[in-house]
């Protein structure tokens, strides 16, 4: 299972329900206004950096640099660029988007 | 003339808000109304300097923000409780801006005659 987040958790409650609901080993793939949870201090509130130690966590890199934080990422997420979306996407037998 | 305040809780790109702000701001600053803005939320994410919208295809607004001063647009407020909880300093904005603290927001905004939310 591939999770996708676009939403900042400062702004819905997407992100939070997602890790409710992931299984440890699962995939989330941060995009859009999703990537700020990777970033310092929403991945402690969101509870990103607690996530990422049981699943595997991406973020889109295109977002990043669109909102000037490639710099500010923290550890434990890998950077992806659109083919590495879809990669991912084919990777995995169902993606859920947290719209 | 009257007293607006923009207030800017949203992130840059996710929606249109961040755009339709800045657009009624330069609006309002023609008609020489006594215009500020204040950042508050994932709005201060907004100000984040060296923002690169080539690879996702959208125009990066954040240059407007520092030609604001050329319409005598120059009160800028961030929320510094706001900015300290997304990890930022001024040292990451892109332009010069007045940091307040979350009481001194709520006086600003008691005075004005104007408060639209973006």
């Amino acid at each position: 299972m591939l999770h996708i987040v676009n939403k900042s958790p400062a702004q819905t409650r997407s992100l939070e329900s997602c890790l409710r609901l992931a299984k440890d080993g699962q995939a989330l793939l941060l995009i859009e206004d999703g990537v700020y949870a990777a970033t310092p201090g929403l991945a402690e509130s969101s509870g990103l950096t607690q996530a990422a130690k049981r699943l595997k966590v991406y973020a889109l890199q295109p977002d990043l640099e669109a909102r000037g934080m490639s710099s500010k990422l923290v550890e434990g997420v890998v950077t992806i660029d659109y083919a590495g979306f879809v990669d991912l996407v084919a990777e995995h037998s169902t993606s859920q988007s947290w719209l | 003339m009257k007293k607006f305040m923009f207030v800017n809780r949203r992130p840059p790109y996710g929606s249109i808000y961040a755009l339709e702000s800045l657009e009624v701001v330069l609006i309002t600053a023609t008609f020489d109304q006594d215009v500020s803005l204040v950042f508050i939320d994932d709005g201060v994410y907004e100000l984040v300097k060296g923002q690169n919208t080539k690879a996702i295809g959208i125009k990066n607004h954040s240059p407007t923000y520092r030609a604001l001063d050329g319409y005598d647009v120059e009160k800028l407020y961030v929320e510094r409780e706001s900015m300290q909880a997304r990890g930022l300093t001024e040292a990451d904005l892109l332009v010069d801006v007045e940091v307040l603290s979350s009481a001194e927001v709520a006086d600003l905004m008691a005075e004005q005659d104007v408060v639209l939310t973006f």
